[in-house]
């Protein structure tokens, strides 16, 4: 199996293979771990045509940025002609009409879309638990929860499924799941990659992102789909850098780590030291690092819950079995659709999230907690925003622990909340944060850690990523 | 009305009005009213997973253009909020609309009351928002029907504070309202068809009260006539509960126009939390100083302001200018025709006589009119120089002119035969002719009955088809009678 785009497109070049036959592998290999339960539809007809077109591009001279790239996409992105559920029963055989702006501009670049991923419902989760359609298992022990709420896309990547996936980010979607497969996700700096046909969660937070084997591949996928369109006003004008010709050039850095995040006590030690060792190879390899304290860990959570959901209650209300997706049978009149479509066709974590959404947004209570939540987080992007004045990034770790067992912590929400506690301050903040595979603990599994930079200052964030797998933690 | 003696209804008002936007508010499907059921429809108007708004920045330039002709504080920086509730017509299931930054504050409409003096209604808010779709419940026997052409059009919602005391004032502050976004040409103002709407909440207190009654919301009133029907049975309505010593329901009723009642649709119990919150899927919108004097270098004339001008410019009767202030097109033609002409009075005369008598049995608006002021002003001259008399030109020249606008009026006039006669001779051709007819009368006015004048002027205007220019004739008349 390739790893890396580079390899994909060397071989293509020595006319080797082709991208057809590239794609040809890669639906054998989803067919021989199908009980991953990663790919929840197989696009195998129309990645095949994909495929000969690119290939036939590329024998004109004309082979787009992505010729080669074999991609899946999460399943709450929506792709014309094709279903899209969100991994949720409410959707049920709902096909999209129009195409998410990134697919398109993925499409355009010639890569081939292998298929729809599956991901916590309406990428609520973090543990790939919540789907209607199953629970994605571990690419290395299928005992294992693989992370969520892009969990198909993560062990998608790790277990070769395809080169790259997109995923979504809306609290630690992309990188924590990233950091329990061991491969590389990317959370764009909030309004850099259009959410145009992205089933939205939380709107304000919510970012597409690619996960991949590496580095270079994250910063091709996104040097394609980031940058304005029409279709979405919350998007940034500026001029989308060339990432993956600036990644040779990383200096000396100046980087902040927070103590109490690396003190936690819910911080596995193992990757706690092996955190500890990262900062000193930093210092030793001309790195500035320089340790903060950031009082603010026990807020982000609340904070994110209370803004996150109740934007999802809003955002979840056009499910209600009228328009489209799910209708309950024993509906007979417009209160009852409502309810029983709702009550039958939303999982039980995404009727507690718009169940709390709508609490905290109702009259008396409005100014208690989303208000508050609100101060918060303008506090939070704030006083980080304040660190990035003399600093270049924030170092942190990716998730407390390594993957868990399926089932082990569905039954205590917070405690499965608690998993996205180093990964919702980069939403919070809208700021790009990538999750790096740092290293293997002695159970096996790996672990990630992250990197947070200033807004829309991905090209120096992915360059020096790419430094530091080289020369630090590959070394 | 015996209640006004004791009591006083109080009431604000909510007028909806559909902006005359090609495109929907945050979509660019077509806003267009009447075309086939769902046809005006997209991804967005839908609803479907995924989509974002995209803003129509027209509705701005409306907005501002409505809160400047109210005087209003235009907001600065507006956010779009959401307002949460489900319903069949409603696919996102919360409406855009704006919460604690509407785009105007402020400001008010002056209304004529029928005491003969002016009274200022202060307005509380205008917003942006979008319309629903609409729901038929009528069209099929067992199943509701839902037309999504509606969902998305762009709306304003100007909000007046309680300061209304009669149904009649409420008649006039929704005649003006009307008047005004008609000539701002950012609605059509129809409320039979629903794109002007309006909600009214009522109370009643004793007079001299200082503090409101419990309100009423009345919603489905369709015509300005309802409304005020409306107000008068909801005032008496609560007066009667509160003379038996029972409180007021704050609840939403509707208006039955068969009988002119309300009856409850929900109750306050029932009433939605609409959860509003910021619109995480739009930015704000800035509107600079910049900007607010582009749209207002934009502004046409405003009723009030051709009002004054017709009354102290021209001199015309607060009546007159009344008339001819309804209506734009009206209005503006008889601006023009003033510019022509200086005889104001008889321009007004023409403009409410017989032009709007033609547009009523032709049943057309003035922008299908033949003539254009000049050929007004033409008339007016001809008459004004004695070459034609009023009625001439009214009954003849002005039927023949509107079927021949090509033709300029003084010469049709003359084809027409109708050009008032100085001509000496023929005058007492036709003078001698008429009195040759009564030589019984002749006699009798010689006797000193003088009234009889008006008998030989009718025939001589007989004889002469009109034509007789009627002072020179009257005077031949009276020379030729006193001759002998």
């Amino acid at each position: 199996m390739y790893s890396s785009l580079a390899e994909v497109q060397a071989d293509l070049t020595a006319g080797k293979t082709t991208i057809e036959s590239v794609t040809q592998q890669y639906l054998a290999r989803i067919e021989e771990r199908k009980s991953l339960n990663a790919f929840l539809e197989v696009f195998s007809d129309d990645a095949l045509d994909m495929a000969k077109k690119a290939d036939e591009n590329r024998k004109h001279g004309k082979a787009g940025k992505l010729s080669g790239m074999v991609i899946g996409i999460k399943d709450n992105l929506c792709f014309k002609g094709h279903k899209v559920s969100a991994s949720s029963k409410i959707l049920e055989g709902f096909e999209s009409i129009y195409t998410a702006t990134v697919v398109e501009r993925l499409i355009a670049e010639d890569a081939v879309i292998i298929g729809r991923l599956n991901c916590d419902e309406f990428a609520m989760g973090s543990s790939n638990e919540n789907s209607a359609y199953g629970s994605v298992k571990h690419h290395l022990n299928e005992n294992l929860v693989p992370g969520g709420s892009s969990g198909g896309s993560a062990v998608a990547v790790a277990a070769g499924l395809c080169l790259a996936t997109l995923g979504t980010d809306t609290g630690g979607s992309i990188r924590q799941p990233a950091s329990f497969c061991g491969v590389v996700g990317l959370k764009p700096s909030y309004g850099r990659v259009s959410r145009w046909g992205c089933i939205a969660y939380a709107s304000s937070f919510d970012q597409i992102g690619p996960l991949a084997n590496n580095v270079q591949d994250c910063a091709a996928i996104l040097e394609v789909i980031a940058g304005p369109d029409a279709y979405d006003a919350t998007l940034s004008q500026r001029e989308v850098p060339q990432y993956t010709k600036e990644l040779e050039t990383s200096g000396k850095k100046k980087i902040a780590y927070f103590k109490e995040y690396i003190e936690n006590e819910g911080l596995d030690p193992e990757i706690r030291n092996r955190m500890k060792e990262l900062i000193e190879e930093l210092k030793s390899e001309g790195h500035e690092l320089t340790e903060l304290t950031f009082p603010y860990l026990d807020y982000v959570i609340p904070a994110y819950y209370i803004l996150t959901t109740a934007e999802a209650s809003s955002n979840l209300s056009r499910y209600d079995g009228i328009h489209f997706g799910y209708r309950s049978k024993q509906a007979t009149d417009l209160e009852s659709t409502y309810k029983l479509s709702r009550s039958e066709g939303f999982g039980k974590e995404v009727k507690r999230r718009i169940m709390l959404g709508t609490f905290v947004l109702s009259s008396g209570y409005y100014d208690a907690y989303y208000s508050k939540a609100q101060k918060v987080r303008r506090m939070l992007r704030d006083e980080t925003a304040e660190i990035f004045k003399s600093h270049d990034f924030i170092l942190l770790p990716g998730t407390p622990g390594t993957a868990f067992p399926i089932g082990e912590k569905s039954s205590d929400p917070i405690v499965m909340y608690l998993e996205d506690i180093y990964t919702v301050q980069a939403n919070l903040c809208g700021i790009p944060a990538i999750s790096l595979p740092l290293g293997k603990h002695s159970n096996g599994l790996p672990f990630g850690v992250q990197l947070m930079s200033k807004n829309f200052d991905e090209a120096n964030l992915l360059a020096f990523s790419s430094q530091m797998m080289e020369k630090v933690i590959q070394e | 009305m015996i209640w006004k003696e004791h009591y006083e209804v109080v009431v604000g008002l909510e007028v909806h009005m559909q902006l005359l936007t090609k495109s929907k508010a945050y979509s660019s499907d077509s806003a267009e009213f009447g075309a086939l059921p769902n046809s005006h429809i997209s991804p967005i108007t839908l609803g479907h997973p995924g989509v974002l708004p995209r803003f129509n920045s027209k509705v701005i330039e409306y907005a501002v253009k409505l809160g400047l002709a109210c005087g209003c504080k235009i907001t600065e920086e507006n956010q779009f909020a959401r307002k949460n509730y489900f319903y069949a017509d409603l696919p996102k299931g919360y409406q855009i609309t704006q919460d604690k930054t509407p785009i105007c504050t402020g400001g008010g409409i002056k209304i004529s009351t029928d005491e003969g003096g002016e009274k200022y209604i202060n307005l509380t808010r205008i917003h942006m928002e979008e319309d629903a779709g609409k729901s038929m419940h009528d069209q099929d026997p067992y199943d509701s029907l839902v037309d999504l052409n509606r969902a998305g059009v762009a709306l304003l919602e100007m909000v007046s504070e309680p300061e209304i005391r009669s149904a009649e004032e409420a008649y006039a502050y929704l005649t003006e309202v009307r008047k005004l976004i008609r000539y701002l040409e950012i609605c059509d103002g129809n409320m039979e068809e629903g794109s002007m709407r309006c909600d009214a909440n009522i109370s009643v207190r004793k007079h001299g009260d200082t503090k409101f009654g419990d309100r009423v919301e009345v919603k489905n009133m369709n015509s300005i006539r309802n409304v005020h029907r409306a107000i008068e049975f909801e005032a008496k309505r609560q007066i009667a509960l509160i003379e038996s010593g029972e409180v007021i329901d704050q609840e939403t009723r509707s208006f039955d126009a068969v009988n002119g009642t309300t009856f409850s649709l929900r109750s306050k119990e029932k009433a939605n939390d609409y959860r509003y919150f910021p619109e995480p899927d739009l930015c704000p919108v800035i509107v600079t100083q910049e900007y607010i004097a582009g749209v207002k270098s934009t502004m046409p004339a405003l009723p009030n302001e051709l009002h004054n001008r017709f009354t102290k410019e021209f001199g015309l009767s607060e009546y007159d200018a009344s008339i001819l202030t309804d209506s734009k097109p009206i209005a503006l033609y008889f601006n023009e025709l003033a510019g022509i002409t200086k005889n104001y009075k008889a321009a007004a005369n023409w403009i409410n006589g017989p032009v709007k008598s033609y547009l009523n049995e032709q049943a057309i608006e003035l922008d299908s009119f033949p003539l254009k002021p000049s050929h007004l002003a033409g008339i007016i001259e001809m008459i004004d120089q004695d070459k034609l008399s009023f009625s001439m030109a009214s009954q003849k020249l002005f039927p023949e002119l509107v079927k021949n606008p090509e033709i300029a009026a003084p010469q049709l006039a003359a084809s027409l035969n109708i050009l008032q006669e100085d001509n000496s001779d023929m005058l007492l051709k036709w003078t001698q002719e008429a009195l040759s007819k009564f030589p019984d009368k002749v006699n009798e006015y010689k006797s000193g009955k003088h009234g009889l004048i008006g008998l030989f002027m009718g025939e001589v205007m007989k004889i002469s088809q009109g034509k007789a220019d009627p002072k020179k004739a009257n005077q031949m008349l009276r020379d030729e009678l006193s001759k002998n």
